[in-house]
């Protein structure tokens, strides 16, 4: 299942290498939310620092939207779901090679959206550890939620206007975890940031196991 | 000898229509079978049916010795299946659509070159995106990524369509030797004239039954004479 999920996953990542789409569209969209944060907050930089890490996490999940969307459109385009049906692989194998080419391509837009609210909003990270550690987790759980919520938007015949209404309130619990953890992180906020990053593992398993378990079905249905 | 294929009283519902409306139909081992009949017919349900794409509302059907209620996914993998739609990523090139529709089969480098090599898709194009290929290049493209899978029954939807001579010339290439290699061939067509060399059978649909049906059930390709597969290549 591991081979098949890389085969997967290799397959999403050249596309996106290929299109471009993330480095040309989705990267300066990000950069443009985070922009247009400090103009809504008017450039207080006591504000920005209080706020920086619930500011980079519904960036975050606005730009997971958009990958999710593109994720999904790779597969619909010229039917190539039902290829990925017809092809013998496990769907657990495909959710995880989906799920896994998310995680890195979110991972990358984090690091990118990471240094621009440091720069811009002049955080400072006083916990590494606890920061790097909770962008992968919450990182994790908003590929497999995404990932599963793409397929089910496509078997609905909904992808491109309901997707964020039915993806955002499932990773809410993700965006208040990762935005307690964050602030500790940052030091701003007066919260036990571990706790939370185990809350969020929580979380992140719960949809991981999901999608291993419903992929396929959710596939079939698409 | 198990039928490649064996409807009895099948009926599949697209939405609350029923497309197949209670088919029964027998396909050998190694047959080549033409669908005809009007649009709308029942032609791409059936061959979607028998890929195991779509459920059995009633009736009772088995493809290659697999339920098609209850036995549908180890059935996938051993099909080939090309719809009007081909299945493949614009953004990747020939080749790597080719190599990933292959590695997801577990067929090595050499079978992805081979299938590249028969259907005419020449070393210049291995390198071009999907994207910017013809009508019938995109269609060979697909056809490669079937052959590079070896199915055991090819379900083809209109083959021919949007291909120049040379590509007709590769499909009908590719049925016979498919036939002659013991696979299964099902292919639904309204150029009749065509595909009449390639199949000494043809099941005519109307309304999602068979309503005419000039071939005996279970004879296989290989009983004909070679000139008459030959003939179709």
């Amino acid at each position: 299942m591991v081979r098949d999920s890389l085969v997967v996953a290799g397959k999403d990542l050249r596309v996106e290498w290929r299109s471009r789409i993330l480095t040309n569209q989705v990267a300066p969209f990000t950069l443009l939310v985070v922009v247009l944060f400090g103009f809504a907050l008017d450039a207080d930089t006591a504000t920005l620092r209080d706020t920086a890490a619930g500011l980079y996490w519904v960036a975050v999940l606005l730009v997971a939207v958009l990958a999710v969307q593109r994720s999904a459109a790779v597969e619909t385009a010229d039917d190539a779901h039902q290829r990925m049906l017809l092809s013998g692989l496990e769907p657990a194998a495909i959710f995880l090679g989906k799920a896994a080419a998310l995680f890195v391509q979110l991972l990358a837009l984090e690091v990118l959206l990471g240094a621009a609210v440091i720069v811009l909003f002049d955080v400072s990270v006083g916990n590494v550890a606890l920061l790097l550690c909770t962008a992968v987790v919450a990182t994790a759980a908003i590929a497999a939620a995404g990932t599963i919520y793409g397929v089910l938007a496509v078997g609905l015949g909904v992808r491109e206007t309901l997707l964020p209404i039915l993806l955002l309130p499932v990773l809410a619990p993700v965006l208040i975890s990762a935005t307690r953890a964050f602030g500790d992180a940052f030091g701003r906020v007066d919260a036990d940031g571990w706790a939370w990053l185990g809350l969020l593992g929580s979380f992140a398993i719960v949809y991981i196991v999901f999608g291993l378990l419903a992929y396929g079905v959710l596939l079939e249905e698409s | 000898m198990v039928p490649a294929v064996d409807l009895d009283g099948v009926v599949t519902l697209l939405g609350r229509y029923p497309a197949l409306a209670g088919i029964s139909l027998q396909v050998g081992r190694g047959e080549v079978v033409l669908l005809q009949g009007p649009n709308g017919a029942g032609k791409t349900t059936l061959l979607r049916l028998c890929a195991g794409l779509l459920r059995v509302e009633s009736g009772r059907g088995s493809v290659l010795g697999h339920d098609l209620t209850a036995d549908r996914r180890p059935l996938r993998r051993r099909v080939g299946l090309l719809g009007h739609a081909t299945g493949l990523y614009d953004d990747l090139t020939v080749a790597e659509n080719v190599r990933f529709w292959g590695r997801t089969s577990r067929a090595d480098d050499a079978a992805m070159r081979r299938a590249l090599d028969h259907l005419g898709l020449t070393s210049k194009l291995h390198d071009a995106p999907v994207r910017r290929l013809s009508a019938g290049q995109r269609r060979r493209t697909a056809l490669a990524t079937l052959l590079v899978r070896r199915p055991e029954l090819w379900l083809l939807d209109e083959p021919h369509a949007a291909l120049d001579q040379h590509g007709r010339d590769l499909v009908d290439r590719l049925i016979g030797e498919a036939a002659a290699a013991g696979a299964t061939v099902m292919l639904a067509s309204h150029e009749l004239e065509r595909v009449a060399g390639l199949s000494r059978r043809t099941v005519t649909i109307a309304g999602g039954l068979v309503v005419g049906d000039t071939g005996a059930p279970g004879a296989p390709v290989a009983d004909r004479e070679p000139a008459e597969v030959a003939d179709g290549a």
